[in-house]
């Protein structure tokens, strides 16, 4: 069996005197969708933050491919290439495309300009954010010197998963993607989810979207009063099941669980 | 970084770019991406009104002399742009460029006969760089309060603007320098050169040259791009890899650099170091940088704008006072000026695609 390339154990985070994290586990293989459902306040974006570097879990221990890891900023997750699109998106309104999409990663010109005065290299970062989009068939962004705020929620949107998509080498973490979309735009962002893991990489979505679940995720997380109440399937759990674990109403014993990816996926 | 070329699901959103904008939508999307465009078609409004209305506001000595005015102002309203640009503000600018200015004066005197410090007749060169150092020092005080301690940047300066006057009051009394007191170099920055028929002082190039530095700074380094992100939305800027508190404190310590800078050019605008050179300074360089169009709630804006704004409030000063306007009206003016500069903002901010 493959190591899982995100590993979590016992995990425990309080904010004050509310237990966000109550001794979670977590695994996600390489190469497959993982979903993570559960109620508001179950520690779904608690949980995924952690693997973000947005903030350290006070106890327990996060693997990166086998190799365990403490991330402290989102600056060095992103460096181990797991990128995030958080659920606010985390975009500066009144930065353009370009910089939002190398915020916190720019890139300096050549030669003494860059080196000696820092200077940035504006050109080329715009150029390739110009081939990011279309690549990630967002190109219709044409003008990526606009300010983010003068976007619609979807372009917004669209700028943040794309910075994710564009740089994210190992896992994405999608924390609810759709939830500013349109029906339309949302099955962009799903088929997108699965163009990544077309390309080998390992995404974590959170949604409260049952039908989106069921559609693109290989393995389901349930979270509950923030530990890992189960994992399904959409193949062995119906959504009625995955609500029920939700809410507490079923219990599923651990041999019935997907723990493991059935197969190794496509 | 290059992306894989991908089997790519079709994302379009072709459509909703599909809109027709006003002209005045239009003119709010400039000025939304060029916040001081506004202040410079004021400030050449301003101009032609005056220019008209008397000839003399025109005349080169007339320009000259609100060149040389805009120099105290302008150079601290750099300062002050950019920890606004962060969303923060400083009350004790006035106060840190005083503290600069007397420790500067104070080591370069030639005689310790009326002095408190006992160091009388240091090199100036090396007294204006202590003076520089107090001025940054005491910057990197207000960036430490509201960095570590996360103390509002509002409640800090106006905390600390009592306390650095203290500090000058109780270290240098409130005891004037007088110019013969001191080394040329110290009050080189008045000295004025004539360009044509106008005369520019050093002071003025040196706040030209940190004006251009500035600008580019923030406009081709990341750091100048992290500085607007962490005034825009520091959450954001947080969560995208960026060390706020690094950027945050190293905003106030830079302003330290330039209030200090701005502590020398002022020994040479007035001509003196005195510690009540004017109270009002906190406050006018706040209203150069609004004028200027940059938003008070931070990542909007430009360091040229304030000097635009600068020259603005300095021009409707002098154009009032020669139309004969009473000093009481020109005050009430330039408020008048902020509150429409601040209105304008808030529509700009409102833009949508």
């Amino acid at each position: 069996m493959t190591e899982p390339i995100v590993k979590g154990r016992n995990l425990v985070k309080r904010f004050g005197s509310v237990v966000g994290l109550n001794h979670a586990d977590f695994d996600l293989y390489p190469g497959e969708v993982l979903a993570v459902i559960g109620d508001n306040g179950a520690g779904k974006s608690t949980l995924i933050k952690c693997f973000a570097g947005a903030h350290p879990p006070d106890e327990g221990e996060m693997w990166l491919q086998g190799e365990q890891v403490e991330f402290r900023s989102t600056h060095e997750a992103r460096e181990r290439g797991v990128e995030t699109v958080f659920q606010t998106l985390a975009v500066a309104p009144a930065l353009d495309v370009a910089a939002n999409l190398y915020l916190g990663r720019e890139e300096r010109k050549s030669g003494p300009l860059g080196s000696v005065l820092r200077m940035l290299d504006k050109k080329g970062m715009r150029q390739r954010s110009s081939d990011h989009l279309q690549n990630l068939g967002i190109s219709t962004l044409q003008n990526i010197t606009q300010a983010v705020e003068t976007l619609s929620g979807g372009q917004r949107q669209a700028v943040s998963v794309a910075r994710a998509a564009a740089f994210g080498s190992q896992v994405i973490i999608l924390d609810e993607p759709t939830a500013a979309l349109g029906v339309r735009e949302s099955a962009k962002v799903l088929n997108l989810v699965q163009d990544l893991r077309g390309r080998g990489i390992s995404v974590i979505l959170i949604s409260h979207n049952m039908p989106q679940v069921f559609e693109v995720a290989d393995r389901i997380h349930v979270q509950r009063l923030g530990h890992r109440a189960a994992v399904v399937t959409p193949q062995t759990h119906s959504m009625n099941d995955a609500v029920a674990i939700m809410t507490g109403a079923l219990q599923v014993p651990e041999n019935e669980q997907t723990l493991t990816p059935l197969s190794s996926p496509a | 970084m290059s992306t894989p070329p991908a089997t790519t699901p079709d994302l379009d959103l072709d459509d909703e770019f599909d809109y027709k904008r006003s002209p005045v939508q239009r003119l709010q999307i400039f000025l939304h991406r060029y916040p001081w465009m506004s202040s410079l078609v004021v400030l050449i409004g301003v101009i032609l009104v005056f220019a008209l209305v008397n000839e003399r506001f025109l005349l080169p000595a007339t320009v000259s002399l609100m060149l040389q005015q805009t120099v105290i102002v302008g150079t601290l309203a750099i300062a002050q742009t950019l920890i606004i640009l962060t969303a923060g503000i400083d009350l004790s600018i006035g106060a840190i460029m005083i503290f600069g200015q007397m420790v500067m004066a104070n080591f370069a005197v030639y005689t310790t006969a009326s002095n408190v410090l006992p160091v009388a007749g240091t090199n100036p060169y090396i007294a204006i760089l202590l003076g520089i150092l107090a001025a940054t020092g005491a910057g990197a005080i207000n960036g430490l309060l509201i960095v570590r301690f996360s103390l509002p940047p509002f409640i800090v300066t106006l905390g600390t603007w009592s306390v650095f006057m203290g500090i000058t009051l109780i270290l240098f009394k409130a005891r004037t320098i007088q110019g013969p007191e001191m080394p040329e170099l110290m009050k080189l920055l008045g000295d004025a050169f004539p360009v044509g028929p106008y005369r520019f002082t050093f002071g003025f190039v040196v706040m030209f040259v940190l004006y251009l530095i500035f600008a580019w700074v923030l406009k081709n380094t990341a750091w100048g791009t992290h500085v607007y992100a962490v005034g825009d939305d520091p959450v954001a800027a947080q969560l995208s890899g960026i060390n706020t508190k690094r950027v945050l404190f190293s905003v106030y310590l830079v302003a330290g650099v330039v209030m200090g800078i701005a502590a020398w050019i002022t020994i040479g605008r007035v001509g003196s170091a005195s510690p009540n050179v004017d109270a009002m300074l906190n406050l006018q360089t706040i209203t150069a940088v609004v004028i200027g169009g940059t938003s008070l709630f931070g990542g909007r804006g430009a360091v040229i704008g304030s000097l635009i704004g600068a020259l603005i409030v300095n021009a409707v000063e002098m154009g009032l006072s020669l139309a004969g306007v009473d000093q009481a009206y020109r005050t009430a003016s330039i408020g008048i000026l902020v509150i429409a500069a601040v209105g304008a903002d808030q529509w700009i901010r409102r833009v949508k695609a």
